[in-house]
C-alpha cells in the first residue's frame, strides 16, 4: 500500500513537472555572471557551416557573450518567426529579407539601428548603396546588409560541346537563348534547351525589366503588371514551352529544375547565386557546368535581393545584439562568408575573397550584373500580392488562360492591396 | 459489574462513532484528491492548448488580424466574405470527397486485416508490426516519400509501370487524380492503427459464440459476418466517428505533397490548408479564424448525425 502511495505521488509530481519544463524556454541573460546568450535566427542550410563559424569567431573575442544558431528550413521560417512575433519571442538576432522588411519594422518588431550606426561611427560606405536602402524603412535603417544575390545564365558544357555548340557569352540576346535551346533539345536523350518555370526571382523579374517593364513602381503605390512590357516578360518563357525546348510545368513542378540540371536533362538554366555552393558539392555538376550573365532583351537588366542582419526590438540583450550585429557587418565575419563560398558578401571589399573560393565556376558574372541591377521588387504586404501572382501565373503555365489576361487581373488586384497599404 | 459494564459500551460508543466517520470521510477526500492530481497534468493542458484557444479562435474570427496579432473588429463581415468565397466552397467539396472515400475504404480494409492477423498464423507479430509502422511514422516523412514514388517523370511506380509498357500519369500535378493520390497514402498510413484498434475489438468477443456457431455448421466466412462485424459494431462506431474528425482535418499530406503553384491545388486543397494559407501566407488571420468556425461546425453536426445514427445499427 504505501509503496503504491510513493508511486502515485512520484507520478503526479513528474506529470506536473513536464508541464513547466515543455513550456519554459530559457531566452538570455543571467545577469549573476554576466554570461548572455543570444539566439540567431537562419534559414539556409547550404550557409549554417558558413555562420557557426562566424559564431566560433565572435565567441572567441566576445568570452561573455554565447550564441545559438537557430535553422529553420525556408519552407516554415516565416511562419515561425510571425508566431514568435505574436508571442513576444523572437530570436534576439534573425536573417530578414526585402520581401518582409517593410512588414516587421512597421509591426515594431525590430530595433532601428541608425543612431548606433553613428554612435560606432560604422563605416557603410562597405556596402552596396541599394541593399541600405532596402533596410531603410521611413528614415530609420533596421538592417545590417548580410549579402547580395542575382540570377545568372547556367549551361552544361558537356551538352553543348556534344553538339558542338559554342558556349553561352555575353553577346547573346533572348532569341540566340531560344534558338540555341531549340537546338540542345533531344527528346530522345531527355534533354531539354532550358527551363522555363514559373519562377519570379530566377525568371520573370529578371524579363520583365530586361523588357523596359517593372513589377511595383518606386513609390510602391502601383502594379507594373499590366503594361505591355510586363506582358512580354512573362510571354518570353511560354514561347520556350511552346517551342518544345522546356519541360511542361507539370514536369518541373514535380522535379525542380536545379535537379533535372544536376542529372544532366538541362542545357541551360537560370539560377540564382545562392546556388553556387551547391552547383560546386554535386557530384556532376561540379566539373561540368559554368555560369554566364543573362543574355539581353531590350535591355540589360537583373533583379538583386540581399538578406540583412536584425535585432529583435524587444530583445533581453541589446548591447550584446548590437555587438555582433555589429560583427556581422564586419571584416572578419564577411571574410569567413566569402570563404565558404555560400552567398556573396555585402562587403564590398571580401568581394574577392568569394571569386576565389568559388573559382571552378565564372562566379564572376553574378558581380557584373551589380551595375545594370534593380531592386527585388517589395512592399509591406508583399505576401499578399505574390500570392496573387502565383495563383494566376499557375494557371498561365497550366495553359489555362493568357499571359496577357492574368497580367491584367495582377494589376487589378495588386492596386487593390498596395492602396489598402497606403491607406 | 455495572459500571465496568457500563464503561465498555461508553468505550464502544466512542470507538464506534466519530474515528470510523472521519477515517472514511478523510478516505474518500484522499482518494478524491489524488484522483484529481493524477487527471490534473491532462486537464490543465487541455485548457491550456484546447479550450482556450478554441474560445480565443472564436473571438478573432469577428475581427480582422494581421500578421503579428493586432486586429480590428468587424462583426460578421468575415462569416459574409466567407459565403461567398469559390475557394471555401472547394475546399468543403475536397475534404467531403476525401472523407468520403478514404474513411469506410480504410475501416473496411483494417477490419479485414485484423481479423486475418487474428488467425494463428506463423510470423504473426511481425505481419502486425509492418502493418502498423506506418502508423508510427511522421506525417512529413511519409509525403516526402510518396512524393518522390509518384513523381510523374522519375518516380518508383512510374517506372515500374512504364516495364509493363504503361505511361503513368501525373499522380500528383493531375487536377483529376491528384485528390485520389493522396487517399491512398492517408489509407496506407491509418489501416495500421485502425488494425490495432479492432484488433482488440475482436478479440474482446467471447469465443463461445465462434464455437456456438461452428457446431450448427457456419464457415469462417459466415461466422465473419454473422459474429464478428454484428459484435465488432461498438469498436466500428468508435472508429468511425474518430476517422471522420481526423480526416475532415486533414492538412500535411495536402501541403507536402502538392506545391503552391500547382493547378491541382483546387482540387485537392482542404478546409484546414485553406486555414493555414490565410492565416499564415496571406496574413487573414482573423478570416482564418471563421474558417476554423466553420469547420468546427461541420464536424460537429456530423458527429451529432452519428452519434443519433448508433441507435439504429449498434449493438451493445
Amino acid at each position: 500500500m504505501k509503496n503504491k502511495k510513493l508511486l502515485s505521488i512520484l507520478l503526479g509530481a513528474s506529470l506536473i513537472a513536464s508541464i513547466f519544463t515543455g513550456c519554459s524556454e530559457s531566452t538570455s541573460s543571467n545577469s549573476k555572471d554576466k554570461q548572455v546568450t543570444l539566439t540567431y535566427g537562419i534559414w539556409d542550410k547550404n550557409q549554417e557551416p558558413a555562420m557557426k563559424e562566424i559564431v566560433a569567431a565572435f565567441e572567441k573575442t566576445h568570452t561573455n557573450i554565447k550564441v545559438k544558431v537557430e535553422l529553420t528550413p525556408y519552407k516554415q521560417y516565416w511562419t515561425k518567426l510571425e508566431t514568435e512575433a505574436t508571442g513576444g519571442n523572437l530570436p534576439d538576432v534573425f536573417w530578414m529579407n526585402g520581401p518582409h522588411i517593410a512588414q516587421y519594422a512597421s509591426g515594431k518588431m525590430l530595433m532601428p539601428i541608425t543612431d548606433k550606426l553613428k554612435k560606432d561611427n560604422f563605416d557603410t560606405s562597405v556596402f552596396p548603396e541599394s541593399l541600405i536602402k532596402l533596410y531603410t524603412i521611413k528614415d530609420e535603417k533596421y538592417g545590417m546588409p548580410k549579402d547580395w544575390d542575382t540570377t545568372a545564365l547556367w549551361y552544361n558544357k558537356k551538352i553543348f560541346d556534344d553538339a558542338k555548340v559554342p558556349y553561352p557569352d555575353d553577346t547573346w540576346d533572348w532569341n540566340k537563348l531560344r534558338e540555341v535551346a531549340k537546338k540542345l533539345t533531344d527528346k530522345s536523350k531527355g534533354i531539354y534547351g532550358i527551363a522555363a518555370p514559373q519562377e519570379d526571382q530566377q525568371g520573370y523579374y529578371n524579363t520583365i525589366l530586361q523588357c523596359g517593364g517593372f513589377v511595383i513602381s518606386d513609390d510602391k503605390k502601383v502594379s507594373g503588371y499590366d503594361k505591355t512590357e510586363a506582358i512580354e516578360g512573362i510571354q518570353c518563357w511560354l514561347d520556350l514551352i511552346k517551342d518544345g525546348s522546356s519541360p511542361t510545368a507539370q514536369q518541373m513542378e514535380a522535379t525542380q529544375p536545379s535537379n533535372l540540371f544536376e542529372s544532366g536533362k538541362l542545357a541551360m538554366v537560370y539560377q540564382g547565386s545562392w546556388m553556387l555552393s551547391e552547383f560546386a558539392k554535386n557530384e556532376y555538376t561540379k566539373d561540368k557546368v559554368d555560369v554566364v550573365v543573362m543574355p539581353k532583351m531590350k535591355t540589360r537588366a537583373a533583379v538583386i535581393h540581399g538578406l540583412g542582419n536584425v535585432i529583435y526590438s524587444k530583445t533581453k540583450n541589446p548591447e550584446a545584439a548590437w555587438e555582433f550585429v555589429k560583427f556581422l557587418g564586419g571584416k572578419e565575419a564577411n571574410e569567413i562568408q566569402a570563404k565558404a563560398g555560400a552567398a556573396i558578401p555585402a562587403y564590398k571589399p571580401a568581394l574577392n575573397i568569394f571569386f576565389d573560393s568559388t573559382k571552378q565556376f565564372n562566379a564572376k558574372a553574378y558581380a557584373d550584373e551589380l551595375e545594370y541591377s534593380f531592386m527585388y521588387p517589395c512592399s509591406k504586404d508583399t505576401g499578399k500580392w505574390n500570392a496573387v501572382e502565383g495563383d494566376n501565373f499557375k494557371k498561365v503555365w497550366a495553359g489555362q488562360t493568357t499571359a496577357e489576361a492574368a497580367c491584367k487581373k495582377i494589376a487589378e488586384d495588386m492596386n487593390k492591396i498596395l492602396a489598402a497599404e497606403n491607406k | 459489574m455495572m459500571n465496568t459494564e457500563n464503561n465498555i459500551s461508553k468505550a464502544n460508543r466512542k470507538i464506534n462513532s466519530l474515528p470510523k466517520h472521519k477515517a472514511s470521510s478523510t478516505k474518500k477526500f484522499n482518494d478524491s484528491f489524488w484522483g484529481y492530481l493524477m487527471i490534473f497534468p491532462t486537464v490543465a493542458g487541455l485548457l491550456i492548448f484546447y479550450i482556450y484557444p478554441f474560445f480565443k479562435t472564436f473571438f478573432y474570427s469577428f475581427t480582422n488580424m494581421g500578421a503579428f496579432g493586432e486586429y480590428a473588429w468587424t462583426g460578421i463581415q468575415n462569416y459574409k466574405s466567407l459565403l461567398t468565397d469559390t475557394n471555401l466552397w472547394l475546399a468543403l467539396r475536397n475534404t467531403l470527397l476525401y472523407t468520403i472515400i478514404s474513411v469506410p475504404i480504410s475501416i473496411f480494409l483494417s477490419i479485414t486485416v485484423a481479423a486475418l492477423l487474428n488467425a494463428k498464423i506463423k510470423g504473426l507479430t511481425v505481419y502486425r508490426t509492418l502493418f502498423f509502422l506506418p502508423a508510427v511514422t511522421m506525417p512529413a516523412a511519409v509525403a516526402m516519400v510518396w512524393k518522390w514514388l509518384y513523381n510523374s517523370d522519375y518516380g518508383l511506380i512510374n517506372y515500374i509501370l512504364s516495364k509493363f509498357s504503361i505511361k503513368g500519369p501525373a499522380w500528383l500535378s493531375d487536377p483529376k487524380i491528384a485528390l485520389y493520390s493522396i487517399i491512398v497514402v492517408s489509407i496506407w498510413m491509418t489501416v495500421g492503427y485502425n488494425m490495432v484498434i479492432f484488433l482488440a475489438g475482436i478479440q474482446g468477443i467471447s469465443k463461445n459464440y465462434y464455437e456456438a456457431a461452428e457446431i450448427d455448421g457456419a464457415g469462417p466466412i459466415a461466422q465473419f459476418f454473422k459474429i464478428t462485424i454484428p459484435l465488432l459494431t461498438p469498436t466500428i462506431f468508435f472508429v468511425s466517428v474518430m476517422s471522420l474528425i481526423g480526416s475532415f482535418q486533414v492538412f500535411d499530406y495536402i501541403f507536402m505533397m502538392i506545391s503552391t503553384n500547382s493547378v491541382a491545388l483546387e482540387s485537392t486543397q482542404s478546409v484546414v490548408y485553406l486555414f493555414y494559407k490565410n492565416a499564415f501566407m496571406l496574413q487573414e488571420k482573423g478570416y482564418a479564424s471563421a474558417i476554423a468556425m466553420v469547420l468546427f461546425a461541420v464536424i460537429m453536426i456530423i458527429t451529432v448525425i452519428q452519434i443519433k445514427l448508433q441507435k439504429r445499427w449498434v449493438n451493445y
